[in-house]
Parts: C-alpha cells; sequence; structure tokens
C-alpha cells in the first residue's frame, strides 16, 4: 500500500516534508509512524491527506531520480523498524521529498523551483494550491532495472579503431549501447588483448572493467609514475618519494628524530606525535563530482578522505578535517553547456559557479558536522577559469595509538585464509565508472551515475565501531577504504599483501536488485571498507559491527594463488594473474616540450600603476576582493570545537579575522599541538610553476612557524591538480613545479608524507550560442603543512594584542608584483606579467629559526605571515583582528624595494608582520640579529591606520572601516 | 583489550566516585570530551553505547548521572533528537522512569537536549535556527536568579550553583528553542550581552530562541538541558579571549564548573 505523511511547520509554514510510504504497515502503524515524524510542539502530520496550506498559489516538490541516496529515507526506515519492531525492512520503501510554498505566478514558481534542485539527481513537481490544499502526483523513484544478461565475453580480436572505441566508450551491450568509458588508451588495449589471448580465451567484461578501474589515472597516477624525458623512474619516485628519503636519510645522519613512520605506504601518511600516538594526514580532490553535484560531490569528498584515516594501519581516528574551494566568480552568469543535441542547441546546462559554490559548502558542512570531527583548516580562492570545473580539496587528519600491546597499529597484512569482510553501506549503481570519469575531461560521455552521495551518519556508526572498538578488540589483520573502483581496487589491493584472493559476489549485499556482477564490482557506493577477518574471530567481529548497527559481509577469502578471482552464484566469471591485474599496465615516455619564456621585462608603466602617493583607496579594494577577504561564512557553519580540542581557532581576535594555520590538542591530557596550514598560488603559475610551488611551500611553511609551529617536526603534502595533461607543453610546468617541491622540501627539511594527483580538470562544451567552448583550471599546487608543537600554551595568534606594542616585520620585501593581487587588480588580467616571487631558503631558514626562538621565548603578541596582497593587506588583517589601529613607516623597508607599491603589494615570500610588547623589544631584537626585520611602528589605541613612506601618507584609514570592508562578503552570504 | 565500560569499578577510591553514564551511538559524538571532563571534576564516567543499554537496562540503576552528550544522532534526520530520543523511549522509558525517583541528575548537551525534549522529560523544543544555518560561535550565558514567574535560578539547582554568568561555545543547527506553552517553564540560562558578545561585538541571542533561553531545567532542578558546550570550555584556551589576555597559568575553562556541580551533589 502506498501512503503520504506529510509534516508541516505549525506557524506560517513555507515548507514541509513529505514522507511517501510503500508498505504493508496497518494504518495504525502508520499513524504512530507519523507521531514519530513530527514534534508536537513545532509541527503536524497529515497521512494522505493534503496539509492546509496558507496563503499561497504553488507548492513546489522536490524528490530525488531513482538511485539517488536517500539518507533521511534510510533513517526513517530505522526509524519504522524500531517503533513498530518489524522484522522485513525489504518490503518497507520510503521515499522523502521536500515541498515549498511560494505565491506568484506559475512561471515564478517554476523559475524559483529551478534554483532549487539539481536535474542530474533531483526532480522537481509544481502544483497550484486550491482551496488551502495540495495533490502532488505520487511518484516513487523506485529503481527498476532491466533483466540483462549478466556476464559477456568481450572479444578483443577486432581491429584498432574498435579497440580504441572500447577503451574510450566502453564495452558494448547487446542492445548495441556503450556502457561508458574505461578510459583505457590503445597500447593498454592491446596489453589486454595479448594477455587473453596467450590465456586463449576472451575476457569478461568484469574483468577488462576490473583493469580499467586498476589501471585507471585515478589508482595508478601514471604521469607521475611514468618515465618522463630524461627521469627515468617517474616524477614522484624522483622528486616527491625522493626528497622524502633525502630528508629522513639527512635528519638520521645529523641526529635529529626521523618522525615519518608510515609514508607512501598507506591510505594516509602517518608521523610520530608523541611517544605514544602517531598522527596522519591525507588531502583529496573531488573535483569533477562537485562540478556535476556540488552538495554530494563535496560530502562524498570529505566522507571518504575520512576512510582514508580510518584505513590507515590498522584504523586512525579522524580528528579534524581540512578543506580547500577554487570557485568560478559567484557572480558569473554565463551559462555553460555540456552537450548539443542535433539541431545545434546546447543541452545539458552546466551549474553557475555560484550554485557551485553554495553546494560545496553545505557538502562539507553537513559532512564534517554530522561527523563529529573539527573542520579547522581551509580556504576558497575564485578565479575565471575555475567555472568550468571547480576544485574540492579536502583533508583528514588522524590520530592512532603507536602500539597495541607488542603490535604496531601502523602495521597491517592480511593473510591467507582470512575472510575478505566488506562493511558499511550497501551497493547500488553509485560512481559506476566512478575513477575513469575523473580520469578524463568533463565532456558529453560524463555518466550521470558517477555521482554518488555521502551518507555521513551510516559512516560514522562505522568508524566508531572500527576505531574505537574493533581495532582495540584485534579483530582484523588488515583494513582498506573502498573508494575509486569500489571493491574492485580494494580486494584486489589488499590481495598484494597476501598473494591473492577470491571473492563470491552474490554476497554483497545490494541496495536494489538487478545490479551486474561488474556493476557490484566496481560500484563505488559509499561508507564501504574492506577489511581482513580472521575466521576464528569473524562471529565475534560480525556481533559487535551488526550491534553498533552496521551491516558486515564476508564475500570471500584471501588466498595465496597469485590469482584474482571472482564467482558470481559459483560460476567463475574472473580469473586474472595479479602479476598482470598490478603491473600490466604498459608504460609509457612521457615528453615535455618546454614553454620559452618570454624575456623578463616589466610590460606595465610605472606612471599607470602609481595613482599619485595614496594609497588607501587601492587598499580598501583589495581587501574588499573576495580572494582576500574574510569568509567567516564558510568558517562559522563548519563545527570546529568538536571533540574539545581547538586552540588556534579558524577565527581570531576581537575582529574575527580568518587565521592562515589552526591548532588544535587531539589527545586531551597531553599539552601537545598539532599545527596544520596550507597555501597554493595559481596566479603564479601563469608566469612560473616552479616559482608557484616554491611559493606554495615556503607560505605552508612559514604560516606555521609564525603561530608557534617547529621546522624539526613539521611534514607536507602535495595536491596537484593539472589541466590537459596529454599536452606536453602542461607536462614541462608540471616537472618544473615538482622540482621546485623537491628543491624546497630537502631546503626546508620538510618530507612529503602523502599525495595526490588529478590530472585533467578540463570542461569542454558549449556556450549559450552552440559555440564550442573550453576551460581549462590553471596548473595549481596545493601544498598543506603538518606539524606538531610541544606546548600550546606558547601558540601566537595573528592579530595586534595592545596598543603602544611595536611592529616589525621579518624577511626582505622585493620587487615581485608578478601574479600579485594588486596587480591582477589594476590589470583586470595581469597574466604573465611581471617578476613573481622568488624563494630564498638559506635566507628564509634564518628567519624562520629566529621566529621559532622568539616565539619559544614568549617575545612575540602576535605574528601574521605576509601572503597575497603583501604587507598592506597583512597590517590590515592584523590591525581588524585586534580592533586597533596602527601607525607605521615604511620607510626602514629598504632593500631594492624603492617604490610605495612594491613595499605595500609585493608578495615576496618568507616575510611575517610580528608584534612585541615594549617590555620585550630590547629581547627580541637581541636575538633577531642577522635576520632581516624592519622596525615599522607602533599598535595605536586609536582606531586610525597609517602608513608613511618618507613624507607622504600613502595609507590613511580606520580600522572600523577595514572590519567592515574585509566581512562585506561575509555578511551578505548569511 | 577494549575497557568494558559495564564492568569497570573496581578500586576503593573509585567507589566513592559519583558514577556518570554517558550514552554514544547512532552519530552522537561528544561523549568523550564529556567524559573527560566529568573524569576532571571527580567523577568515574563510562560511554555506553545506547544498544548496550537497550541489552542490559538494569546497569542503569548502578549510575547517579546520566548524560546524553552532544552530536548528530542520526544525521538530524526528521528533526534533531527525533529518532535517537524515539529509540531511548521504545525500550527504555521504564528505566528512564526509575532513574528519575531516585536522586539522580540528567544533564543532555546540546543534540543531548534535542533529545531529552523529544524524550519529554523536559519542555519546549528546539527549532531551526534564526538564519537557517548550522553556526559555531561562543555565547554569553546568565542563570536567572529569581525564582520569580516559575522560574529556578542558581541555588535550586545543583547543576548551577555559584554560576551567575557563563561564557560557552554553541555549535548546532537546530537550536531556537520554542516555549511549550503548557508546560511550566524553568529557565537554567538565557543568552546576554556580555563579554564574549561584546568582544567579538556579535549578537547575543545566536539563534533567536524565545526569551534568550539557552537551556531549562526540570525535575527540581536535577534534570538540565542546554544548548551551549561546557564541555568545550573545560580548557581556558579554548576561549577566543585568551589570547588576549593570555594567562599561561589558567588552565582551567569556566565550563568545568558544571560538571563540578554535578559531582559535588553526591558528595
Amino acid at each position: 500500500m502506498i501512503s503520504r505523511i506529510y509534516v508541516v511547520p505549525k506557524s506560517g509554514a513555507t515548507r514541509a516534508d513529505s514522507y511517501l510510504l510503500d508498505s504493508k504497515l496497518s494504518k495504525k502503524e502508520i499513524k504512530k509512524l507519523a507521531e514519530a515524524l513530527a514534534n508536537p510542539i513545532l509541527e503536524n502530520y497529515y497521512i494522505d491527506e493534503s496539509p492546509t496550506v496558507g496563503n499561497f498559489s504553488f507548492a513546489i516538490e522536490i524528490g530525488f531520480k531513482p538511485g539517488v541516496t536517500d539518507n533521511v529515507g534510510n533513517t526513517v526506515k530505522e526509524i519504522a523498524k524500531d517503533l513498530l519492531r518489524t522484522k522485513n525492512n525489504s518490503e518497507f520503501q520510503v521515499y522523502t521529498s521536500k515541498i515549498f510554498f511560494v505565491s506568484g505566478s506559475k512561471k515564478d514558481a517554476e523559475e524559483f523551483a529551478s534554483s532549487l534542485y539539481n536535474p542530474l539527481i533531483e526532480r522537481a513537481t509544481v502544483v497550484s494550491v486550491k482551496n488551502g490544499t495540495i495533490n502532488f502526483p505520487t511518484q516513487m523513484p523506485k529503481v527498476i532495472l532491466k533483466k540483462r544478461k549478466s556476464v559477456i565475453n568481450v572479444s578483443l580480436n577486432v581491429p584498432n579503431e574498435e579497440l580504441i572505441r572500447i577503451g574510450k566508450e566502453g564495452v558494448m551491450d547487446p542492445d548495441g549501447t556503450r556502457r561508458g568509458p574505461l578510459a583505457l588508451d590503445l597500447s593498454s588495449m592491446q596489453v589486454i588483448r595479448d594477455y587473453f589471448k596467450k590465456l586463449k580465451r576472451s575476457p569478461t567484461d568484469i574483468e577488462l572493467e576490473s583493469l580499467a578501474q586498476t589501471w585507471s589515472e585515478h589508482c595508478k597516477h601514471t604521469i607521475f609514475a611514468n618515465p618522463i624525458d630524461d627521469i627515468k623512474d617517474g616524477l614522484y619516485k624522483t622528486y616527491i618519494k625522493g626528497a622524502t628519503n633525502l630528508i629522513r636519510k639527512q635528519k638520521s645522519q645529523r641526529g635529529q628524530q626521523d618522525f615519518c613512520v608510515s609514508v607512501f605506504s598507506d591510505n594516509s601518511g602517518g608521523i610520530i606525535f608523541e611517544k605514544d600516538y602517531l598522527i596522519t594526514h591525507k588531502v583529496e580532490t573531488h573535483n569533477s563530482p562537485s562540478a556535476l553535484d556540488p552538495f554530494g560531490g563535496a560530502i562524498t569528498g570529505i566522507v571518504g578522505v575520512n576512510r582514508d584515516t580510518i584505513g590507515f594501519g590498522l584504523g586512525a581516528k579522524p580528528v579534524a578535517n581540512t578543506y580547500g574551494f577554487c570557485f568560478g566568480y559567484p557572480e558569473d552568469k554565463r551559462k555553460l553547456f555540456k552537450n548539443k543535441d542535433k539541431n545545434g542547441n546546447p543541452t545539458n546546462l552546466m551549474l553557475p559557479p555560484s550554485r557551485i559554490m553554495d553546494g560545496v559548502i553545505k557538502g562539507i558542512n553537513a559532512g564534517g558536522n554530522c561527523s563529529g570531527i573539527p573542520t579547522l583548516n581551509g580556504f576558497v580562492k575564485y578565479d575565471d577559469r575555475y567555472r568550468g570545473k571547480p576544485l574540492v580539496f579536502a583533508g583528514t587528519v588522524g590520530l592512532i595509538p603507536r602500539k597495541l600491546g607488542t603490535k604496531f597499529l601502523h602495521e597491517k597484512k592480511a593473510r591467507v585464509g582470512d575472510y575478505i569482510v566488506v562493511v558499511g553501506g550497501k551497493v547500488g549503481l553509485d560512481g559506476v565508472h566512478g575513477a575513469t570519469f575523473s580520469s578524463v575531461a568533463l565532456d558529453s560521455n560524463s555518466p550521470a551515475t558517477a555521482v554518488q552521495i555521502g551518507d555521513p551518519i551510516t559512516q560514522k556508526k562505522l568508524s566508531d565501531a572500527i576505531v574505537k572498538e574493533a581495532r582495540d578488540m584485534n579483530l582484523y589483520h588488515s583494513i582498506t577504504d573502498n573508494g575509486a573502483g569500489g571493491i574492485s581496487c580494494s580486494v584486489a589491493e589488499m590481495a598484494k599483501e597476501c598473494g591473492g584472493a577470491e571473492v563470491n559476489l552474490e554476497k554483497v549485499p545490494l541496495k536494489y536488485l538487478g545490479l551486474r556482477p561488474w556493476e557490484i564490482w566496481i560500484s563505488e557506493s559509499q561508507e564501504r571498507m574492506t577489511l581482513a577477518v580472521p575466521p576464528k574471530k569473524w562471529k565475534k567481529f560480525k556481533a559487535l559491527l551488526e550491534s553498533r548497527g552496521v551491516e558486515a559481509m564476508a564475500i570471500g577469502e584471501f588466498t595465496n594463488s597469485r590469482k584474482c578471482v571472482v564467482n558470481y552464484n559459483g560460476k567463475k566469471i574472473m580469473d586474472m594473474d595479479m602479476e598482470f591485474l598490478h603491473n600490466g599496465l604498459p608504460k609509457q615516455h612521457l615528453q615535455t616540450e618546454k614553454i620559452i619564456p618570454p624575456p623578463f621585462s616589466s610590460p606595465y608603466s610605472r606612471g599607470r600603476l602609481g595613482r599619485g602617493n595614496d594609497y588607501t583607496k587601492t587598499l580598501e579594494t583589495l581587501l574588499g576582493n573576495i580572494n582576500l577577504s574574510g569568509f567567516s561564512f564558510i568558517s562559522q557553519q563548519y563545527d570546529h570545537e568538536v571533540q574539545g580540542s581547538s586552540v588556534l581557532k579558524p577565527l581570531s581576535g576581537k575582529g574575527r579575522i580568518n587565521t592562515d594555520a589552526q591548532i588544535f590538542k587531539p589527545v586531551l591530557n597531553s599539552n601537545k599541538g598539532v599545527v596544520l596550514s596550507s597555501a597554493l598560488y595559481p596566479s603564479y603559475g601563469d608566469i612560473s610553476t616552479y616559482d608557484m610551488a616554491a611559493c606554495a611551500l615556503d607560505t605552508a611553511v612559514r604560516n606555521t612557524i609564525a603561530c608557534g609551529g617547529k621546522l624539526s617536526h613539521l611534514a607536507i603534502l602535495d595536491n596537484f591538480c593539472w589541466c590537459s595533461s596529454h599536452d606536453p607543453k602542461r607536462l614541462a610546468q608540471l616537472v618544473d613545479s615538482v622540482k621546485a617541491c623537491y628543491d624546497y622540501a630537502v631546503g626546508y627539511g620538510t618530507p612529503f608524507i602523502s599525495g595526490k594527483d588529478s590530472m585533467f580538470n578540463d570542461f569542454k562544451g558549449y556556450d549559450e550560442k552552440g559555440n564550442p567552448i573550453a576551460i581549462s583550471i590553471p596548473p595549481t599546487l596545493l601544498i598543506s603543512s603538518i606539524g606538531v608543537m610541544p606546548d600550546i600554551y606558547k601558540t601566537v595568534s595573528p592579530e595586534f594584542k595592545n596598543s603602544g606594542d611595536i611592529i616589525y616585520l621579518l624577511g626582505e620585501t622585493k620587487d615581485e608584483l608578478g601574479g600579485s593581487k594588486y596587480l591582477k587588480m589594476l590589470t583586470r588580467r595581469s597574466l604573465g606579467e611581471g617578476r613573481v616571487p622568488q624563494v630564498d631558503i638559506q635566507k628564509n631558514l634564518k628567519t624562520y629559526k629566529a621566529l621559532e626562538q622568539v616565539i619559544e621565548q614568549e617575545l612575540v603578541a602576535s605574528a601574521l605571515s605576509v601572503t597575497s596582497g603583501g604587507l598592506a593587506i597583512a597590517l590590515a588583517k592584523a590591525c581588524i583582528g585586534g580592533m586597533l589601529g596602527a601607525k607605521i613607516s615604511a620607510t626602514s623597508i629598504l632593500e631594492e624595494s624603492t617604490s610605495s607599491e612594491v613595499k605595500l603589494f609585493s608578495e615576496s615570500q618568507g616575510r611575517i608582520l610580528v608584534s612585541v610588547s615594549p617590555k620585550n623589544v630590547k629581547e627580541f631584537e637581541k636575538m633577531m640579529k642577522g635576520v632581516p626585520c624592519a622596525k615599522l611602528g607602533k599598535v595605536s589605541k586609536g582606531k586610525e591606520v597609517v602608513v608613511t613612506d618618507g613624507k607622504n601618507k600613502i595609507i590613511n584609514t580606520t580600522v572600523k572601516n577595514l572590519y567592515k570592508i574585509y566581512h562585506r562578503f561575509s555578511n551578505s552570504q548569511k | 583489550m577494549r575497557k568494558k565500560p559495564i564492568h569497570s569499578h573496581s578500586s576503593a577510591s573509585s567507589a566513592k566516585k559519583p558514577r556518570i553514564i554517558i550514552m554514544s551511538g547512532y552519530g552522537l559524538n561528544c561523549e568523550e570530551e564529556t567524559k573527560f571532563a566529568f573524569e576532571t571534576a571527580g567523577g568515574a564516567a563510562d560511554i555506553v553505547h545506547i544498544n548496550d543499554l537497550i541489552k542490559k537496562p538494569k546497569i542503569l540503576s548502578s549510575y547517579q548521572i546520566l548524560v546524553f552528550p552532544g552530536g548528530f544522532s542520526y544525521g538530524d534526520d526528521t528533526g534533531s533528537g527525533k529518532a535517537y530520543a524515539n529509540k531511548f523511549k521504545n525500550h527504555l522509558a521504564g528505566e528512564l522512569v526509575e532513574f528519575l525517583k531516585r536522586d539522580t541528575l540528567i544533564l543532555g548537551i546540546c543534540n543531548g537536549f534535542q533529545i531529552i525534549t523529544n524524550l519529554g522529560i523536559l519542555p519546549g523544543a528546539l527549532a531551526q535556527n534564526k538564519y537557517g544555518k548550522y553556526i559555531d560561535r561562543w555565547v554569553d550565558l546568565e542563570v536567572p536568579s529569581s525564582p520569580a514567574k516559575g522560574r529556578v535560578g542558581r541555588g535550586l539547582s545543583p547543576w548551577l550553583r555559584g554560576i551567575k554568568k557563563i561564557s560557552l561555545p554553541i555549535a548546532h543547527g537546530e537550536g531556537k528553542y520554542v516555549i511549550d506553552s503548557k508546560s511550566p517553564l524553568k529557565v537554567a540560562f538565557k543568552y546576554a550581552k556580555g563579554d564574549i558578545s561584546k568582544f567579538q561585538n556579535l549578537e547575543y541571542n545566536p539563534n533567536g530562541s524565545e526569551h534568550d533561553i539557552a537551556g531549562v531545567l526540570a525535575y527540581n532542578g536535577r534534570v538540565l538541558g542546554m544548548m551551549p558546550h561546557p564541555e568545550r570550555a573545560q580548557f581556558a584556551h579554548q576561549s577566543p579571549l585568551w589570547y588576549k589576555n593570555k594567562n599561561k597559568k589558567a588552565k582551567v575553562g569556566a565550563g568545568i564548573q558544571i560538571f563540578i556541580n554535578a559531582i559535588k551533589y553526591f558528595k
């Protein structure tokens, strides 16, 4: 029987919730359920009758399309099961939808509706309100799959053209349709053909799909692994891992602590926190899915990277989340289309930057807040070139005891005979072809099924059961995340630990009937992890997980057969050598083509830049730029205080400025803190990707030192988001930036512990008129840093504290306006003009070490790293943070910076704006000997912020004014 | 081996400590720091999954303080606190009545407050914030001192002894307190303009709660429900004001007093 329950807020409701039930429940039972769904003080419920609607003309229903995860629906099922003690859940379906009431014309209602939903995953229905009642048609988004042949053999004895097509468009189903990209190129297809030729048979579809997943760019990182030019071991091994290996060696030679414990080998990188604990970090990207479904893409990104923590060693507890967003400008209304119909009209409208921004922010909110993980570090950047494809970074820091008894918890190994156990959510079509899809550019072939929606509560239950209980009861030998490629990748990966696996695919719990084996095998349905559970502990493990509301299923066994075997209802449908599966991918020798940089010149005229001597207006305009102003509207909607660990928060001081680094203490009875920061400078890459990488690394390091971190206990992570990576010119830029990573990581002694790349962030589609349009992101490198500070009570926050404190600028200011926010604002294009900041390791090391010392001695009242926008923006932020004025003179900033604009807006690296209480000045200056340290002036009692240069007053404003500008965008987002 | 909370009370000194049961499961998530605060205050606290309590409901009788900590039970689906409260009611309604009959204390923080209003042991309900968004910030609270108009203030609730004003953080999407006109109302905390909201120039009532109510009492002050998180103010460094008046010696935060009060009640 089908019934509908409406739950409507009591007074002046503009919206309502609808629950459509397909069940065998009695009327009495449905009434009982409705009572449980409505809070009698706040809401009324209506069963199979229209709610009484106020004075509105239309009602809009937004519901899910078939197969899209309905988290609320799942909760209602659980409530009903518990409340009514129903046994058979499968005979009971709940579909939820949201109802909105609106006034005005039908056209208004339809327009409003289109702003409420994403046609990729949702549907909207508009009905008119008649006599204060509504009547929506009963639409149940039930998944009905046609009965199809479960396994097909795919002949590869075909011409190369067909091999190319199979690789590009996918296996052909018996009805002639293609299944979607395998993302395998001709040389890979040929190797596969030859492999099966030797076996004297054709591959099954599941074998091909499995290879496509395991060999995907997303999983194999071929661009970083393959030889490139004369770098025969590839970029990753030579420069990223190479840097870490060298740093570790140097550290032990120098008798310093090598804090790396588990790097590059696991789902996250793990370093020593203190004698009893390790901390881990991992940053992921979820760009392609976030372009299509911003909320689902972002929430899946954050709960997905949480699993990289739970899947570290035998299970680390997530203790902090990080995020980073690169969006198009929210006011950009230009339309982009993914596709074109036969008549040349553009179809499949992409979401505009503002919708992407809203959805992504909400997704990280829901994922982090619901999981009880503080969301600490984050940033948001805007550039035109992110409007085709946004970048969504999501990271998680974990905490894990070093040992359980005598066993190291970062070590794991599946053993022969262990059950292959999948825990967590059920499997549907969600995310089929996710891994291969993110390895290609976004175009008309991108499958809608690639979208998943995360369910943080299912995962929270799973996470608690694993890291708070099962791990310490020693119930399993190994664990890993089911991310890209689903169980096809996780099982094959774990099988390496013992030498093989055999899976019985029919045992995998499904969301709905009709899934074919290959779909079950590669589905990326969320909130699942794979474990190796010894048979004698299986019963206890299963009972524990079930008592925590988590489903666990043994789907096979780990073996030492050197094969990955998959059966389906007793029939062997995949039988592949582990060696071929993991190492069969042909190597390609990549070639780069150097971009010859234009000879350095100063293409902009000084005269045009200087606007007299007063830069007040320039500063105010810059500060109002959403790339530089505050984003408290994001920080304050993310719970950053859960777990009781916060020390230096995302917002600091009286004026609530966004901090560049955050500190928290994950072990409540220890005074040790974890310092997090991150940095990126995509605009510098237009001039030099080498310097772009150097600056990002320098800033990520500097930010952590400025608040109390220590160079001797600091690690970094890389996230390369590139574009058109088949283009040798883009590869040349990549090589440059990777080389900088090596040089500066080694220079600072900060090892890489984990990293990730996403190499094809290109949009190809059509504009409003149907003209083809291609938008590539600027090459973007995010460097994240994670450090340990011995004593959180020595934390320094960035804002000025007291009037009378002396202000210093540490580090050298050079004429480095290239790629700066200042130049961008003035020229509106500025791409590739001017000299980009360059990083001097030796000088900066000296500065940072001196800064460490004065912070250790507690001589510093505030310290703020000078980054985008230069000294002027740093000064403004320090003033706003303390809601204090400042009187400074830029005259003493000498070096080569002669002009006021360079002094104010150059983005030279290695600089920190510091304030010191008068009583500490003598000691401070003594310790700063030999370090570039310009005494600028004083924090002042009045609210004026004044900067002079020689005789000129170059900035004259008030902190109140700056505060207003800094928070303007955030306040508009309330 | 995992410490089985249910069987962990042995030493003579811990036997004297008041015993606290902190609920967990289905997305509650502040149980560990809440346990830490109660133990700092001198109690012996156990975290118990709701399904373990359902399996062995009798253990509730060995505790003096029952705590529903903060979190996101069932992801706030169908409304915050509803589903967890339903589950508790379905299986443990009798035990809850028995628990309240004894001279015990109950605390609900944030999602825990939402749960115990849905359980019906506190009046009112928590609706979506005025601005519709989740918000994490600090607020200032006042404990009404006058017992007039049926309100109990400090002194009358064991939880609030000695507290006139306190600043604590909030983090919630559904924290707007709505009064149920039928039930008599006993206010524990009201949002007020104080140190933090003056310092950071913030609205003193962050979510539009009716009559600025941030926490309420029932059962002669033995049951306290509150949206702000005292366990997130158990260390001095957690306050946004810490950097301004950095006093290295002060390590204890204001929030700990609420936990100390509860422990003292049994001593």
